[in-house]
């Protein structure tokens, strides 16, 4: 028998805390328990980057990631990027640019463009692929997507 | 999957853990090959124990003309290290060769040459460098040249449920050095190589001195052409001997057939097309300081 453990995170600006199994992933606990279904689960082993969550601002795979890992961390899922009524101006951009088809990997992209931008809000083309390179569009619509970060990036700048 | 998971604090906990399991707990830091492989059932752990919340760990730094990369940091960190891009050019393109952005942001450089991989691209990196891993167990500190880890294909003889590996050592380069990693590999991004090569040369005028040749997967670790070394130490920097190397590489490497990586005959022209790329590179940067 596994015997819970505590788990405290700061999720979207709220303080989560949570008993949890040991063995729990982030993407679990993030997706299955709190029921942020932007977080997506896709290859299960890092590859694709369907699951994609900011950790201290740093992009990671959620889905390889021990849930304990994001022991007293800051989480943003793209549920905290913005609301409904005022878009991330990076969702914005997707819409604009069509960045978005059947919509699964679009979380992760935005995601990670979000992690480039903070970091550089002037990329290059190259620097936003490579930004992106761990984030799978099975509908290959990463021309778009490309578009889309740099014309935020142009828009973030103003 | 595991039953219980520590985030220790500091180095001797992680050891005094370690040894209360008796084996069955493992050390975990980014984890980005080790949780798949649990996953995927190839390892089985009843403990894990995180060093990535150990401080101590987290830092790149540089005491004379040695630098040390603590067992926290990452391969992106690596990468992005004005120190390491300028010391050690070599391992901060291998780091930034590693999978993915999201890989690198977790996957730490000490994890990558404990999983004894023989294409890992730091560890081919580090090879070229000459570097040394720090092992501390209950019972004693061992320092141990990276080459002397391996006991097989993916087999380090680090017991990461006994011990732990807190960093690793390596001279910085100088002035009249100069390094490179190359790569073939299918795509640019989240890719297993098909080949790379690591080089540091050091060159006296139009002749080089020394040479590190390092290539890879085309034995069970990381090849160092010892051939190659003995054939551009004291001979003239020209593509004469830049090519011979290239051939003695040849001459010792094994590739295998494979599915992934391409047949062995093609992967045999490559490995020589790939270390005069990278001989090349590390010249340039001779000449450019």
């Amino acid at each position: 028998m596994t015997s819970k453990t505590f788990l405290r995170m700061i999720v979207n600006g709220e303080v989560v805390e949570r008993a949890i199994r040991p063995s729990a992933m982030l993407l679990d606990i993030l997706r299955y328990e709190l029921g942020f279904t932007g977080v997506k689960e896709a290859c299960g082993r890092g590859e694709c980057g369907a699951c994609t969550v900011l950790v201290d601002g740093i992009a990671i795979s959620s889905c390889i990631t021990p849930a304990l890992k994001a022991m007293n961390k800051e989480i943003v899922t793209i549920e905290g990027l913005g609301s409904s009524a005022k878009l991330h101006p990076i969702q914005e951009a997707f819409i604009e640019h069509g960045a978005v088809q059947c919509g699964f990997c679009t979380p992760g992209m935005i995601l990670s463009a979000k992690a480039l931008l903070d970091k550089n809000l002037s990329p290059t083309e190259e620097e936003v692929k490579v930004g992106l390179s761990g984030n799978l569009c099975r509908c290959t619509g990463y021309v778009k997507i490309i578009e889309a970060v740099l014309s935020a990036a142009e828009k973030m700048r103003k | 999957m595991w039953d219980e998971y520590f985030s220790p604090k500091s180095v001797r906990e992680v050891l005094e853990i370690l040894q209360s399991y008796k084996g069955q707990a493992r050390i975990i830091a980014g984890g980005t090959d080790l949780i798949p492989e649990i996953k995927g059932q190839i390892r089985k752990v009843k403990c894990l124990v995180d060093i990535s919340e150990i401080d101590l760990l987290k830092k790149i730094e540089i005491d004379g003309d040695t630098i040390k990369i603590g067992a926290g940091i990452t391969h992106s960190e690596v990468a992005a290290s004005e120190l390491i891009r300028e010391q050690a050019m070599v391992l901060a393109e291998a780091a930034s060769a590693v999978g993915s952005p999201l890989i690198r942001n977790q996957g730490t450089v000490v994890g990558n040459v404990v999983n004894a991989q023989p294409a890992a691209d730091t560890a081919v990196a580090l090879f070229a460098l000459g570097a040394e891993i720090e092992i501390v167990s209950q019972r004693a500190t061992k320092i141990v040249p990276i080459e002397k880890l391996y006991k097989g294909v993916g087999l380090s003889k680090i017991d990461s449920t006994m011990e732990m590996a807190t960093a690793v050592y390596f001279k910085s380069l100088k002035n009249n050095q100069g390094s490179a990693f190359v790569r073939l590999a299918q795509r640019k991004a989240l890719t297993l190589p098909i080949l790379n090569a690591a080089v540091v040369v050091t060159a006296q005028k139009d002749r080089f001195s020394e040479a590190r040749v390092v290539v890879a997967p085309v034995a069970p670790r990381p090849l160092r052409s010892k051939k190659a070394e003995a054939i551009l130490t004291d001979a003239p920097i020209s593509p004469e001997y830049i090519n011979k190397a290239a051939e003695a590489v040849a001459f010792e490497a094994q590739p295998r057939e494979s599915a992934l990586r391409g047949s062995a005959e093609y992967r045999m022209e490559m490995v020589k097309v790939l270390l005069v790329r990278a001989l090349r590179l590390a010249i340039q940067r001779v000449k450019e300081k």
